[in-house]
């Protein structure tokens, strides 16, 4: 067995988290530093994990495991394929860049980034499972550091609300999916909770057409699927910039990635059969996603009203049951993961300085935030599949992928785009250019180094991706691979 | 002779240190009786580890004429009890009123013994006379702040509830020794599988021994005692109510349902089970949430976790009973940290209100990440054991094919996350003006947190060896 | 050297886009040395089209300069760029008037390091789109050259420029929206998006597609793209956008649009929506006559009764761009038949149109944007008889203006009579009509040059210096140089256009 890189990556948050906790609360600086310091390398080993896969032989690599409770079949079995790590390697990147923009938090450092560790580890954790307990296990461990996080950091006037409708909202979603992991260890007859193994179980067609919308609705909550997405906008808005980033950036492709690997994976034949419920409910949330973040007048609602519709797009692409849609899928979680982490890290500082979120009393912002602004028309572009920009280079193949499945649904998909630049541009325009209220002059400054370090990064991976597809595409086109031959064979 | 004493040696363990507590109590000045606690707990730790070694090996058959059963499961639950009753003496160390008073102690040990007879009786008196020999300490401990009138009130509503419900049970247990002539249980089961007699007379026996029973694991619909007892009893009497008791009465529970009403009476038992399943969690949690006494909650919160623990029983399975016993292992060490918690802050703040809890997480941090780990845990979230044990207990109902069950007490937990939550808010979010003010934590505190914290996450991560450990208990009863 | 010979396209298509990146890093106070490193960055991509000029063989078929890598291979497209006679102009109209527009921009006096670097940005975009063989490649490449021109117009514009901008942007991407649908859909039937593989299996496909016969799937791809192309040319009733957006836009924004991406759509009818639809060119050929027709009436009278200059030129494009349509309509009928030779003749009018507008519009914007910078003013009943008070502009304007309008001797009558002779006999009624607005085009080039340079002199500008600066002669000396070459010498260009056209069409 070879370096356990993974395990490593998995476990280095939260194990930053119990150091930061034995720290005493007053040494701020400290904690920050132990902070950046272990996201730094999570999100170094994410990058190095990211580049050793070995993109011809695919399937699943650095693979660990280890008997957990050997009675059930359960281990401790992780491992990477073309799916999850461009996962993998986002969530180190918002998790680093959570933590440079989270610089400024002052109430309690060390007990925010502890539970924000807790946060990652659970978030890891998901990404790298390939044994069903240990998967919801982590994702439990996802779940509720976020009750805190948003409930004591996040923004006064909503956040218990938000807070609480968020964690019991994801907390139904996953114990109904858990009662589908349960009935399909007792189904498969192999006495196992190992993936692999249960994807080879032969399911029957009636159990598959049962259980698939239990497990895939279960996690679906998670990825914000029509009509389960409502504690999203809300649980954006009242979270802390970081956890918010999180949140909309990985949290959300949780929910989507888990649904793919449980629920289409393991019964594709129940996964067919669902088929136009999935991709009506996906196409309500790309449409009416953009719609509704049209007519939002508080800044971070928009986002995450753009965030419900740029997930309905992944799920889209997973309806299509095509190797194309499967790969854009694969992209736009890594995409827009990247760019939602942008958007908010923006709203955050606009936030902060400004005091409002409401954009009708922002404007003229460029002028003292430049490199803001520019991140932001970045983030913009991807948002709306401007080519040049990762946001394209994930749209285009899931629109090829829904052409073979439903041309209709690929032309309604598209007026998603276009409802998407008029928002994104009007919001540029009035919110970072046009007349400065006067209320902002001297009152604003530009944000600082670390803040346009995490834009910089964070801008730099959707450019990339954009103008060189080259180096994640192939990477998920493997990953899929794997998932066609699970819907092609069964 | 020698053999079944070798298996009963914690309980003579528990008498011979309930004597020397008594002698000690007589013996030591005022301000050295404080130490009587550190005696008992430390006698209980190294019984603790006898009734561990005993439960590796054990001896497998009846002993003492048959008055017990020396199996892996009664070894087991006196394992939980042993170690509920220690944590427990050590939380009474720092209670005024309590903490100084050998008989405290001594009662304790005798309920404990009391407890571990029950989980290990084989017949109908043995049964009996343990659970009496459990009770009536409770009830006298329950009561035992005389000056303070929740207490008193709180012991004689247990004495009154306790008494009632035990006459019931007893009726039922002179029903079973009338028709079959046997007080044995295993010879109840023969007689009642032999089907002589009329199946509704073992219906009628089966639904009285519930009574007594469910009121020992505080089910609806015998829950009615549970909050007021566990308000008003002193804190360390509530936990470890809550906990060794309760444990024990399921042990009674498993032991008689399954061996002596199954598979003759099993449909009929089973519903009824089910109904008192559903409805305490449901009652449990729900009510739950209106609470504003931590103790009250926590006592509706363990009546809702009793519907969890039935979900096993009905199962009729090796997994259910496992899960069952792996459950209750989880939520004592559970409960003990929650109320651990709860004294360290009353004995400060000098409430038991909910609302006290403000600011906790600033004036107390490590107090108040415990209280976190002991709630999120009773709410089912990993890596803590509260999830390994909830997933065990529904995976019992889902291989039977009680996927509504499962369902139900999923939905169960979504609405306990809930009001756990709510105290998590308070003890995080909401400020006090008495933040700057430092909570000791002292010894004996230390240790129960301590002890709990690392179960708690010892055997939520490493679940694997306790978990095979259940199966093997299980096996006795199958 | 070897890099040098086997990347020259690339070279061509990025050396702006690293210009961009190197004066983003310069200090953004340093208006002179910013202005000057762009321009001089600008000047190197005009250089190597003038290599690939020199090296460019008449008498090949096909692409030349190729260059294919891996790109999006997943999906199937691929980095592949050539060039031929069609797109060889076109580069070099782009890389010649991007320095002249930068030089014109000197005069832009905030944020200078962003303009430029946006404009250095939109060339690459241009440069992507004529150089695309990959149809996925084009359509990116498309796409990109919109953002920086919404904020060229939107950030250094004037007063209407917020619902301008906007405008264009919506507008084009709306019509781009139709184009990567369609594209989707060839992409799915043909499994490739590579250009000359296209070429050869899709005309051909005559398999039904979802559900539907192959005939009315072809159908629906060929208004797609129509249309989306109609919108950039601008196809009358597509152009609304445009007169907004030329006239709020910044005079080297006014220049590049109209100069060289208002060509952009009428090369994608050339390239893309010709060769793969010839079918369904051939049966509404007379549906896009119709329209190019109307645009060269209605752009004329419009343009007639502007009062805004600038207003006045944005129109004119319209008109202009109605000839190019035309010739590509004629093409697009007698593609195939017997009036073959008469398609080429017109296509190579439009293709050399095409070039001359170019030349023109830049300069016909620059002039107004000379007189405005001075003037602060666009109305023409503002000016009056400043052919004495800069007596050197009103000889260049008068140029440029006649160069505009078609006089003979220079380029823009030698494009509009190839176009009108090729079209005459394949579309004679139409012809007809759009002769009638070549008188209309003089009335209306005449009239401003009336109001701005003859009559009376106005007295406000009495005191003004309205002369034009040597820095500005430098801008529009070149245009009017080529403008003349073409008119007098036409051949240097037409071989190169008709190499490409004759074997396209023919």
């Amino acid at each position: 067995m070879t370096f356990p890189i993974l395990s490593i990556i998995v476990f280095t948050p939260i194990v930053a988290g119990v150091i930061l906790f034995l720290l005493p609360p007053e040494r701020k600086a400290l904690i920050r530093g132990v902070a950046l310091l272990a996201s730094a390398v999570a999100l170094l080993l994410s990058v190095v994990t990211y580049f050793s896969y070995d993109i011809p032989q695919g399937g699943y690599q650095m693979v660990e495991k280890i008997p957990w409770l050997p009675t059930w079949g359960i281990s401790y079995h992780i491992g990477v394929d073309g799916l999850s790590l461009p996962l993998v390697l986002l969530t180190g990147v918002v998790m680093f860049t959570g933590v440079l923009i989270s610089w400024g938090v002052d109430d309690r450092p060390r007990e925010f980034f502890g539970f924000l560790f807790i946060l990652a580890t659970g978030v890891f954790g998901v990404f790298v499972s390939l044994d069903l307990f240990q998967l919801f296990f982590f994702y439990e461990i996802a779940v509720f550091p976020m009750y805190l996080l948003i409930a004591i950091w996040g923004w006064q006037k909503t956040r218990e609300y938000a807070a609480m409708k968020l964690t019991l909202y994801l907390f139904i979603g996953s114990v109904v999916a858990l009662v589908g992991a349960l009935a399909m260890f007792f189904a498969s007859g192999l006495h196992t909770f190992d993936m692999l193994e249960l994807e080879r179980a032969g399911f029957s067609g009636a159990f598959q057409r049962i259980w698939f919308p239990v497990v895939f609705f279960g996690f679906g909550v998670l990825g914000g699927l029509f009509p389960f997405h409502n504690w999203s906008p809300d649980g954006h808005v009242a979270a802390p910039t970081a956890v918010s980033m999180f949140h909309a950036g990985v949290l959300m492709k949780l929910g989507a990635f888990a649904a793919l690997r449980v629920g289409i994976m393991l019964l594709p034949e129940g996964a067919k059969v669902h088929l136009p419920w999935i991709i009506f409910l996906a196409l309500v949330n790309v449409v009416y996603g953009a719609l509704i973040a049209m007519v939002q007048t508080d800044f971070k609602y928009v986002i995450g009203f753009s965030s419900v519709s740029h997930m309905g797009l992944v799920m889209l692409g997973f309806a299509s049951l095509s190797r194309e849609g499967y790969i854009g899928s694969g992209l736009q979680m890594f995409s827009h993961g990247v760019m939602t982490a942008l958007f908010f890290a923006v709203v955050g500082m606009v936030y902060d300085r400004a005091h409002t979120r409401d954009i009708p009393k922002l404007g003229g912002l460029a002028r003292k935030m430049p490199l803001v602004a520019m991140a932001f028309i970045v983030g913009g572009l991807v948002s709306m599949g401007m080519p040049g920009f990762s946001g394209f280079v994930a749209e285009f193949p899931i629109f090829l992928g829904v052409w073979s499945a439903q041309p209709t649904v690929a032309i309604i998909a598209a007026l998603g785009i276009v409802v998407t630049a008029a928002y994104i541009m009007i919001i540029v325009r009035r919110v970072f250019f046009g007349p400065m209220p006067e209320e902002f002059e001297g009152h604003i400054g530009d944000v600082t180094l670390l803040d346009k370090l995490a834009l910089g990064v964070l801008s730099f991976l959707l450019i990339a991706l954009g103008v060189f597809p080259g180096w994640m595409a192939p990477l998920v086109g493997s990953g899929v691979n794997s998932v066609m031959r699970l819907l092609g064979g069964a | 002779m020698f053999f079944d004493l070798q298996f009963i040696l914690p309980e003579i363990g528990l008498l011979g240190l309930a004597g020397v507590v008594i002698g000690l109590d007589m013996s030591l000045r005022r301000e050295a009786r404080r130490s009587l606690g550190w005696v008992t707990a430390a006698g209980l730790a190294v019984l603790l580890g006898v009734a561990v070694w005993s439960a590796l090996h054990p001896a497998g058959g009846d002993i003492v004429g048959g008055m017990l059963r020396a199996d892996t499961l009664a070894a087991s639950f006196r394992v939980i009890i042993i170690a509920a009753a220690m944590l427990s003496v050590l939380l009474a160390m720092g209670v005024e009123g309590l903490a100084d008073r050998g008989e405290v102690y001594a009662l304790m040990l005798v309920a404990t013994l009391g407890m571990c007879l029950m989980a290990a009786a084989g017949d109908l008196v043995m049964l009996y006379l343990a659970i009496e020999t459990t009770s009536i300490p409770l009830y006298l401990l329950a009561g035992y702040l005389k000056h303070d009138t929740r207490s008193t009130e709180a012991g004689l509503k247990y004495f009154l509830f306790g008494a009632a419900a035990s006459t019931v049970m007893l009726y039922g247990f002179s029903l079973l020794f009338g028709f079959t002539g046997e007080t044995r249980l295993a010879g109840v089961a023969q007689s009642i599988a032999a089907g002589a007699m009329p199946r509704v007379l073992w219906v009628a026996a089966a639904m009285l021994v519930l009574v007594g029973f469910g009121f020992k694991v505080s089910a609806v619909p015998l829950h009615f005692w549970t909050p007021d007892v566990y308000e008003g009893a002193p804190t360390p009497i509530t936990a470890f109510i809550s906990t060794a008791s309760k444990a024990a009465g399921f042990a009674v529970l498993m032991r008689v349902m399954l061996t002596v009403f199954t598979p003759a009476v099993a449909p009929y038992w089973v519903g009824v089970v089910v109904a008192m399943s559903v409805a305490s969690m449901t009652l449990g949690n729900v009510l739950a949430l209106t609470q504003k006494n931590i103790k009250r909650l926590l006592a509706y919160s363990s009546i809702a976790h009793a519907g969890y623990a039935l979900i096993g029983l009905v199962a009729l399975s090796p997994l259910g009973v496992a899960s069952t016993l792996f459950y209750l292992g989880a939520y004592v060490i559970t409960n003990l940290a929650a109320f651990a918690v709860v004294i360290v802050v009353a004995r400060i703040v000098g409430s038991d209100d909910i609302a006290q809890f403000a600011g906790l997480s600033r004036r107390a941090p490590m107090v108040a990440l415990a209280l976190l780990i002991g709630l999120l845990s009773l709410a089912g979230m990993p890596p803590f054991v509260g999830f390994v044990a909830k997933v065990f207990v529904f995976a019992a109902a889902v291989q039977r094919g009680y996927i509504w069950l499962a369902i139900v007490g999923v939905l169960n937990s979504i609405v306990g996350l809930y009001y756990y939550l709510i105290v998590l808010k308070i003890v995080y979010l909401y400020r006090s003006e008495n933040e700057a003010q430092p909570l000791p934590v002292t010894a004996p505190y230390k240790w129960v947190l301590g002890l709990t914290m690392f179960g708690i996450l010892a055997l939520g991560i490493l679940s694997g060896p306790w978990f095979d450990w259940a199966i093997r208990a299980a096996g006795s009863l199958y | 050297m070897d890099f040098f010979n086997s990347h020259l396209l690339s070279l061509i298509l990025f050396t702006p886009t690293l210009a961009a990146a190197l004066v983003m890093l310069l200090p953004k106070a340093q208006a002179k040395l910013l202005r000057g490193v762009a321009l001089l960055a600008s000047l190197v991509p005009l250089a190597l089209s003038l290599v690939a000029w020199m090296r460019f063989d008449l008498f090949a078929a096909g692409f030349q300069f190729e260059e294919l890598a891996g790109w999006y291979t997943s999906i199937g497209s691929n980095y592949h760029l050539g060039l031929d006679g069609l797109s060889l102009p076109m580069v070099l109209l782009t890389t010649l008037l991007t320095p002249l527009c930068i030089l014109a921009a000197f005069s832009i006096q905030e944020r200078v390091r962003v303009f430029l670097a946006l404009f250095l940005l939109l060339e690459t975009g241009m440069l992507g789109v004529f150089l695309s063989l990959d149809l996925l490649l084009f359509f990116v490449f498309w796409e990109v050259g919109l953002v920086p021109m919404y904020f060229l117009i939107n950030q250094w514009g004037s007063k209407n420029r917020d619902y301008a901008s906007l405008k264009f942007l919506i507008y084009t991407m709306g019509g781009s929206l139709g184009l990567l649908l369609a594209i989707q859909m060839l992409r799915m039937v043909v499994g490739t998006f590579d250009l000359p593989v296209l070429y050869q299996r899709w005309p051909s496909l005559d398999q039904s597609l979802f559900g539907l016969p192959i005939g009315t799937v072809k159908t629906i791809a060929f208004w797609a793209f129509t249309i989306a192309f109609a919108i950039k040319v601008p196809v009358w009733p597509f152009h609304t956008w445009l007169p907004d957006a030329h006239t709020e836009a910044p005079t080297a924004g006014s220049m590049i649009l109209a100069g060289v991406l208002l060509k952009l759509g009428a090369y994608g009818f050339l390239r893309l929506v010709l060769p793969l639809y010839p079918a369904q060119a051939h049966a509404f050929a007379w549906v896009l006559a119709l329209l190019a027709v109307a645009a060269i009436i209605f752009g004329a009278f419009a343009a007639w009764g502007q009062t805004d200059f600038k207003r006045l030129v944005a129109y004119s494009s319209v008109n202009h761009m109605g000839f190019v349509v035309l010739g590509i309509a004629a093409a697009a009928w007698a593609r195939g038949t017997a009036s073959a030779a008469d398609a080429v003749i017109a296509m190579n009018g439009a293709v050399l149109q095409m070039f001359n507008h170019g030349l023109s519009a830049a300069g016909m914007f620059f002039l107004v944007g000379v007189l405005y910078e001075r003037t602060h003013t666009r109305e023409l009943n503002d000016y009056g008889g400043l052919f004495p008070l800069a007596p050197i502009y009103g000889g260049i304007l008068i140029f440029t203006s006649m160069g505009s309008l078609g006089l003979p001797g220079l380029g823009g009558f030698v494009s509009e009579f190839l176009v009108v002779r090729g079209s005459w006999p394949i579309f004679p009624l139409f012809t007809a009509v759009a002769m009638l607005g070549l008188l209309l085009t003089g009335a209306y080039v005449l009239k401003a040059i009336q109001k701005v340079l003859h009559g009376p002199v106005n007295a406000r500008w009495k005191g003004t210096a309205l002369e034009i600066a040597p820095r500005e002669v430098l801008v529009i000396a070149p245009l009017m140089v080529l403008i003349f070459l073409i008119g007098v010498w036409p051949a240097w260009l037409l071989n190169v256009i008709n190499a490409a056209v004759s074997r396209l069409f023919g």
